[in-house]
Formats: C-alpha cells, structure tokens, sequence
C-alpha cells in the first residue's frame, strides 16, 4: 500500500514538472500565459530573501570545514592545501546541498502549505472552474522562480564559504584575506563551480515539485495541511542528498 | 452550438448521471435539464448527493457513467479550447466563498477578467468595483478576505462569479451559516441576478425557506436518485413520504427496535441492511 502510493506520488510530480513546462511552451495559445510578475515575486520570496539564511551558513560552515582540514592537514604537514579542499568542497558540494536543505525548509515547506491550505479551502477548485490550469497558477512560477534563485543563491553561498574559511584559515598560512580569497578562485576550474551550479538547478526543481506534490494531496483540513508541510520538508531533503551523490558520482566521471 | 435532440432552452442536461466514491454509489441515474434563465434548486438530506452532483455539472469529478451537457456541449468530449470558452461563461459560488486568500477582493473579483481578457488595467478595475457594487460591498475592494465576514464573503465570491458576465451561475449552499436577515440578502441578489442578467442558475441547498423564495423549479435528491422535480407548489404538495420529511424537518430514521440497536453497537462488522 504505502510503496504503491509512493510510485503514484513520484508518477504524479513527473506529470507535474511535464505540465509545466508545457504550459510554459503553449500557454500563451491557450490564454494559459505565465507572468513575469509572478515568476520575479517567487525569485524574490524563495532566492533573496534566504539570502541572509544561506550566506551566514555558508560562512558557518566555511569556518567548520577550515577548522577540521587544518587539523586533519597538520599531521601531513599539507596545511597549506587547505586553500584548495576548501574551495573544491564548498564549490562542489557543500554550498548546493547546504543551500538545498535550507531552502526546502522554508520553501518546500512554504509551498506545500499553500498548495495544501488552497486545496482545502477550495480555491484550486475555484482556479478550475475559472478556466485557469492550477499547474500553470501554482507550481510553474516557484518552479521557475527556484530555478533561477538557486545558483544564484549558491554562488552567494560558494563565496561567503570561502570567506569563512579564509577568516580561520589566513592567520596559520600567514596569508591576507584579499590573497587568499584571490588564490582560491584561482585553484578553482568552471567545472567546479559548475558542478554544484547544476546541483542546484536539480535541487531546486526538487524542492518545488515534492512540495506542490504533498500539496496538492492534502487532505483533512488543517491537521492535514501541517503534515503535508512536514513531509515536504523531510522528503525534500532525503531525495536532496540522494541526488547529490547520484549528480557527484556522474559528475566526477 | 446545441445539439440535434434539444430544444433550444434546455442550457444544462444531466442524462443518467451515476458515480461512486470507492465502493460506495453517491448518485444513482440522475437526470436534470434546466432551461434558459430558470433557477433550479436542488435539495436533499446531507449525503443525498447534492454537492456531488453540482461538481459533476462543473467537470471537477468524472462519473462512472452518464453525460453532462452545458449550454448544448457535452463538457466530457469537448476540446482544452472550448472548455475555455464555456468556462467563461460559467460562474460559481462556493459555500466557504474560495476567494483567493493572497489577493485583496478587489483582485479577486478582477482575476478572470485578467487572465482572459485583453482590457487596461483602468478598466478591468472599474468592470471589478461594479460588480462589487452589485453585490453591495463598494469600497470594499481593498480588504483582504480574512477581513470579511462571513455574509461578505459570500457577496464577494458571488462579485468574481459574475464578474464576466456568465450564462450560468452555480451555487453551492449560498446562505448556510448566514443569520436569516443575510441569507433573505443572498436570495434577492440571486433573483434580482436573474431578473437583470437574464442567467440561468442551479442552487444546492438546504436551506428550505430561501430555496421556496428562489426557486423557479426544485429537484430533490434522495440517496443519490432523482426523488422529485417540480415547481414550489408541485414540491409543497407532494405526498411522497421522504418528501414530506424533508420539508417537514422530520428525521429520516424509523424508531430502532433495541436489539438491533445492541446489534450496531456490538458486532464490529455490523452494517445497515
């Protein structure tokens, strides 16, 4: 029973991420036009305002990491390496997963309780008897709207990460900020930076479809809005990490 | 676009509607024509099938048999680009109102004509406020929904429904949970609708005094059938005993005889003969 609803659950965000793209191709020929309003207020909603969330974090984790590979690095006598494992890491893995789970916190979260609350209280019903597509209305702008925020947010991320370890890191490589700042985006290559840039790209458009999943199958009034906007938040963030070892494994080929 | 086997009046037909929740029969072969500029109620008990019925009319379930047709178009055959169209010329009015929660009412009541029509800005808000004005909610066009009370809720779905001028309008218990002095408000703004808009409306509810006050025709739905059609009077007079419960707010089980009743309380795979 559960694995059959889980199949459908997974057949039913596939048929989610076709419609909308679909609608985004041929709506205008059918009065479905998405709007630029809409699609800019969900960059604004879902990218800048993380932005804060997603920097001080990276920063956060920046500073872990140059802690833990200085330590780690002593006993080679490789510390100046450091510079590089940070900048490789960050780029490549830890500033898309880490921009991952926060934003399916707040908006994985955020659009399952707007799907769910509106699914309850009739207004996806009210959308269809209007005539508008609630694939096109609902999901298509924060799809859109991720899909340009999230590398945004990223690259935010990647730098502020490498500032954080710069800030640990200087004072033991008797280094200036500003060089080793520098020195990092020399060691990188566009295909670091673009590793974790396409992560995010998948991240995101996970993070939107499994919250307008849960969304759209809520069921049970309010109660029944609360557990989906959980569920979006833990599904998101498991199929978030399974993801990024799948993209790691085929990217790193 | 009306079909070779109605007359030109008929703008919603129910042929044989049947359609199940699971296992479970929730209409049973209804059928139901309504004619242009008729207001049809439909009544019945809680779980007859009434709101069932209407979502059906609407095209937001499928049923397992049986066709509906709006103004003369089979609405499970035709094409994305004529549902558009026959759309917009359908309104409904939802019982919780389904006004969009984000939106002042003002943007709610001017959505359809942003999503579907080519009008400025300048317009598409003075075509809203008149509607609103309709309604008799001017000035409230800047409020947003959680700011209204229930009777205004109502209104303002009501001003979205009508806001493009449909030929039909669909209501779906418009004065549940409404004082007396409020519902008798809904009921003359859906004849006064009628009398100046010249559409056709189906009414679900089962509010007997506004559904005799409004009511041109009224069809009663009984487990899931057709029990009756007929005008106010015909209803009033009805010798039917299910009927006769209804209008007479009688309850429609018999007296249970006691063993059975241990019966239902006991036995844990017990269910109704």
């Amino acid at each position: 029973m559960w694995s059959y609803q889980a199949i459908e659950r997974v057949g039913f965000a596939i048929r989610l991420f076709w419609d909308s793209f679909y609608w985004l191709i041929i709506g205008r020929r059918y009065q479905q036009k998405i709007r630029l309003r809409q699609v800019v207020e969900q960059v604004r909603v879902n990218g800048f305002d993380a932005l804060p969330i997603v920097m001080t974090l990276a920063f956060v984790v920046g500073m872990m990491l140059s802690i833990q590979l200085l330590y780690a690095l002593s006993d080679f006598g490789a510390e100046s390496q450091v510079l590089l494992a940070i900048a490789k890491s960050v780029t490549r893995e830890f500033s898309p997963l880490i921009t991952g789970v926060i934003v399916a916190g707040r908006s994985g979260a955020a659009i399952a309780a707007r799907i769910g609350s509106q699914v309850v209280s009739q207004e996806v019903d009210a959308l269809k008897v209007i005539g508008i597509v609630p694939v096109r209305y609902l999901v298509l702008p924060p799809l859109l709207g991720l899909m340009i925020s999230m590398p945004l947010l990223v690259v935010s991320a990647d730098v502020m990460a490498i500032f954080g370890g710069a800030i640990f890191s200087v004072s033991k490589l008797d280094m200036s900020i500003s060089a080793y700042m520098v020195e990092s985006f020399n060691v990188l290559i566009v295909g670091d930076v673009m590793q974790g840039l396409i992560k995010s790209v998948v991240f995101g458009v996970i993070i939107v479809l499994v919250g307008a999943t849960t969304g759209f199958h809520v069921t049970g009034g309010a109660e029944g809005v609360g557990k989906a906007t959980t569920s979006a938040v833990v599904i998101s963030i498991s199929f978030i990490v399974l993801a990024d070892m799948i993209a790691s494994y085929f990217l790193t080929q | 676009m009306t079909t070779d086997n109605h007359t030109p009046e008929t703008v919603i037909s129910v042929k044989q509607l049947v359609t199940h929740y699971g296992m479970r029969k929730i209409l049973d072969g209804v059928d139901m024509d309504v004619k242009r500029g008729e207001i049809r109620v439909i009544m019945g008990g809680s779980g007859s099938g009434k709101s069932t019925l209407l979502w059906h009319i609407l095209g937001l379930y499928e049923p397992t048999k049986g066709e509906i047709e709006l103004l003369g178009q089979n609405i499970h055959q035709i094409n994305f680009n004529d549902n558009l169209k026959l759309k917009q010329n359908i309104g409904v009015s939802f019982q919780s109102g389904a006004l969009f929660s984000s939106m002042t009412v003002g943007e709610n009541v001017a959505l359809p004509l942003r999503e579907f029509t080519d009008l400025d800005e300048n317009t598409i808000r003075i075509i809203s406020r008149m509607k609103l004005e309709v309604v008799n909610l001017g000035g409230f066009h800047k409020l947003m929904p959680a700011q209204l009370s229930g009777g205004m809720i109502k209104r303002a779905a009501l001003a979205r429904a009508i806001v493009m001028d449909p030929k039909l309008l669909f209501f779906d218990e418009p004065s549940a949970g409404l004082d007396p002095v409020v519902a008798s408000e809904i009921d003359d703004l859906i004849l006064s609708l009628r009398d100046t808009m010249g559409m056709s409306m189906v009414v679900v509810t089962h509010e007997l005094d506004s559904a005799f006050k409004i009511a041109d025709k009224i069809t009663v739905l009984d487990n899931g059938k057709n029990l009756i059609t007929g005008t106010v009077e015909e209803i009033q007079q009805s010798d039917n005993k299910r009927v006769m419960d209804l209008l007479q707010r009688r309850s429609r089980h018999d007296k249970l005889n006691p063993s059975e009743y241990l019966k239902r309380l006991t036995q844990e795979n017990y269910t109704l003969s």
